[in-house]
């Protein structure tokens, strides 16, 4: 294998072999990769790691719920059109002009493989993946307006993620290459936080990481934190100079965690029988 | 061996289709998983299962199938074997089979071949030097496969039957489909019960082009645009939730459903009303089933137009007297003058579209105490178990034309 398939995650991004082979698979097979994963496990920075990694420019395309297909292709400016035919300062007989394309089209034409990142595909119409299938199979598409074909120069690596908002066709899924980031365990937490404050206190890290698991297991809590909730609330603590015996007995920053009401109502009855517990056992 | 895997991850439940069994071959060809076995259980997951709820399903075909396998050089030579035959893979349907012949046709097998040797003969080497690039993984930051908590060493003994033994460990068991799983379930399986129309109250914000040059025409060249509405979501749903004593055994579920449905953004119109054991000539507001908060049952029926979805939720179970006697509700100074089951009759009638949800599981509806009702209310409705499989069944018939 030549060297720039190999994808062993970068500095600033810890991933698990699994999603190292995954990364791998995809690259050499030319097919999109969908990444599943709860909010915050870094489905996102996986594309910019890629990118960096193996050395290719990122292209995201954010998906939005009016987001169609046609718009990662190439956009046709009508209207565009038809005011210059007015003032008729143009050609307007040149439609290649009005053609802009989009994310995925810029991909295509690209001079060199790039990355492609299809954030959040499931944000978009139940349609939009089916439309995408032939453009993302063949790597091509076709602008009736002007009669051209658009066909990729590299086939670009492309990472789709999704937060399983909507199904997603089945006819897209068999052309993928899926992975699922199931949410770190301890010691893999441990060392993704470490990247992002490598200078961070033992003790700290780990009384919070106990007291961050905790709050995860606590019952009817509906938003769970995240990895990049806790990254963020690991910092407020150092910053804010907590002691670290102070973490679990006080729960300090919360809202950095937590971000309903209800959630933190939860948690305090739960921290407040905990602390009961604690007591009586001593 | 190499083939009884694909039965197995059927036989599992898991959805493999030829298409993704041909890119595994693919992959394999060009020696993506050939250092051991891990690497061969996280390629085949990555290219064959497309959803974490299949990963308990893929994990326990995984183990039945490569129980006892030691190198992935057995699968190599089982996969060769299966190449030069492929016909004699037993179960396919001939539509299958069709396809199968025609993208194998396509394929160099002669060219096939000699990558396998190729790479099987670097295998020895790279197990030997430990210079292949999958195989410089054992040493590299990531020493740990990470593959459970307590950490698998990567290089270790026994690392060939490691996948196996992590497919037996079955860690992905909480993302089962099947299974009474959280309200996102819910909420993804109701995410289906979508029209679209363009018959709204919108602003229009999508150009239209004919009307635009009709438009420009009509006004001799000079330039109007034309606007349309866009297409929105036109579902309206009406949901009847039972608030009996039998349902608080299946208060929890109940509860998740409730929620995804209360988040669901997407119905047009969402209407909620409780109903203790079945229907009777009142509606509840609120789950206490008070008198004092409930609407007549007529009045919901002549409100809403048969456009409504109609979901019930209840578990059917009651004695035959309340479901088919006149004054037959089970509250003591309550009367009804229409047996229940006019009224789910009613019901039935007026929406073109319902469903009962029941979250006693389907495979006890012909055994348990509440059997006739149950058999009685079916005879009605298109009933569904209350998991995330029976809600998806059941949102798939509700949208389904009539």
């Amino acid at each position: 294998m030549s060297a720039p398939t190999a994808y062993c995650g970068t500095s600033e991004y810890i991933a698990s072999p699994e999603l190292m082979q995954t990364v791998s698979v995809a690259v050499v097979l030319a097919r999109p990769m969908l990444i599943k994963g709860e909010p915050g496990t870094g489905k996102t920075m996986l594309a910019k790691s890629i990118a960096e990694s193996l050395g290719m420019p990122l292209i995201t395309w954010n998906i939005k719920s009016t987001t169609k297909a046609q718009d990662g292709l190439y956009v046709y400016d009508t209207v565009q059109r038809l005011y210059d035919s007015q003032f008729r300062d143009h050609d307007v007989r040149d439609i290649s002009q009005y053609i802009k394309l989009g994310r995925l089209g810029q991909a295509f034409v690209a001079d060199e493989r790039v990355v492609v990142l299809i954030d959040e595909v499931d944000k978009a119409d139940l349609e939009f993946p089916n439309d995408l299938l032939w453009e993302l199979d063949q790597m091509e598409f076709n602008i009736p307006e002007t009669g051209e074909t658009v066909s990729a120069r590299h086939r670009p690596v492309v990472v789709i993620t999704s937060n399983a908002e909507k199904e997603l066709p089945d006819a897209f899924l068999r052309r993928c290459v899926f992975h699922y980031i199931a949410f770190p365990d301890a010691e893999m937490m441990r060392r993704i936080v470490r990247v992002h404050h490598p200078a961070l206190e033992d003790r700290l890290l780990e009384l919070a990481m106990e007291t961050f698991y905790w709050l995860r297991n606590v019952p009817h809590v509906q938003k769970k934190p995240s990895t990049s909730e806790l990254i963020d609330w690991v910092q407020a603590l150092a910053a804010g100079g907590v002691d670290p015996d102070e973490i679990g007995r006080r729960l300090p920053f919360l809202g950095v965690l937590l971000k309903k009401d209800k959630d933190v109502d939860a948690v305090l009855v739960a921290h407040k029988t905990r602390g009961a517990r604690a007591a009586t056992g001593r | 061996m190499f083939t009884t895997f694909f039965f197995f991850l059927r036989a599992y439940g898991v959805p493999v289709s030829l298409n993704e069994w041909l890119t595994l071959m693919e992959a394999l060809s060009k020696g993506l998983a050939y250092s051991n076995l891990s690497e061969f259980y996280r390629l085949a997951r990555a290219v064959l299962v497309k959803s974490e709820t299949y990963y308990d399903q893929y994990d326990q075909a995984f183990q039945a199938a490569f129980e006892g396998i030691e190198t992935p050089i057995e699968i190599a030579e089982e996969v060769w074997r299966w190449l030069r035959d492929p016909a004699a893979m037993v179960g396919l349907s001939d539509e299958e089979r069709e396809i199968l012949a025609l993208s194998l046709g396509s394929l160099d097998l002669g060219e096939l071949q000699r990558m396998f040797e190729k790479r099987l003969a670097e295998q020895t080497e790279a197990h030997s030097g430990g210079s292949h690039w999958v195989g410089t993984r054992g040493t590299s930051p990531f020493g740990h496969s990470g593959f459970h908590p307590g950490g698998m060493r990567v290089g270790g003994q026994s690392l060939n039957r490691s996948a196996v033994k992590v497919a037996g460990k079955r860690r992905y068991q909480a993302y089962r489909a099947d299974a009474v799983v959280g309200s996102r379930q819910f909420e993804v399986a109701l995410r289906r019960l979508r029209r679209l129309s363009s018959r709204d109250e919108t602003p229009p914000d999508e150009l239209d082009l004919d009307a635009t040059i009709q438009a420009t025409a009509d006004h001799a060249g000079a330039l109007s645009l034309e606007w349309r509405r866009s297409r929105r979501n036109q579902t309206r749903v009406l949901l009847l939730m039972d608030a009996g004593g039998s349902m608080h055994a299946h208060l929890r579920i109940c509860s998740q459903l409730f929620t995804a449905v209360n988040r669901a953004t997407h119905f047009k119109d969402l209407r909620l009303y409780y109903f203790h054991n079945c229907v009777y000539d009142h509606l509840y507001l609120d789950p206490t089933c008070h008198p004092r908060n409930s609407v007549l049952t007529a009045r919901v029926m002549q409100e809403l137009s048969s456009e409504y979805k109609l979901v019930l939720v209840g578990d059917a179970s009651m004695a035959p007297s309340e479901l088919l006697d006149r004054d037959g509700i089970i509250w003591w100074g309550t009367v009804n003058e229409q047996p229940g089951i006019e009224w789910l009759r009613r019901l039935a009638h007026h929406f073109s579209h319902a469903a009962w949800l029941n979250p006693i599981p389907a495979g006890h509806w012909d055994t348990i105490y509440g059997r006739h009702t149950i058999a009685m209310v079916r005879s009605l409705f298109p009933m569904f178990e209350l998991t995330v499989d029976g809600l998806t069944l059941a949102v798939r018939n509700l949208v389904a034309r009539r």
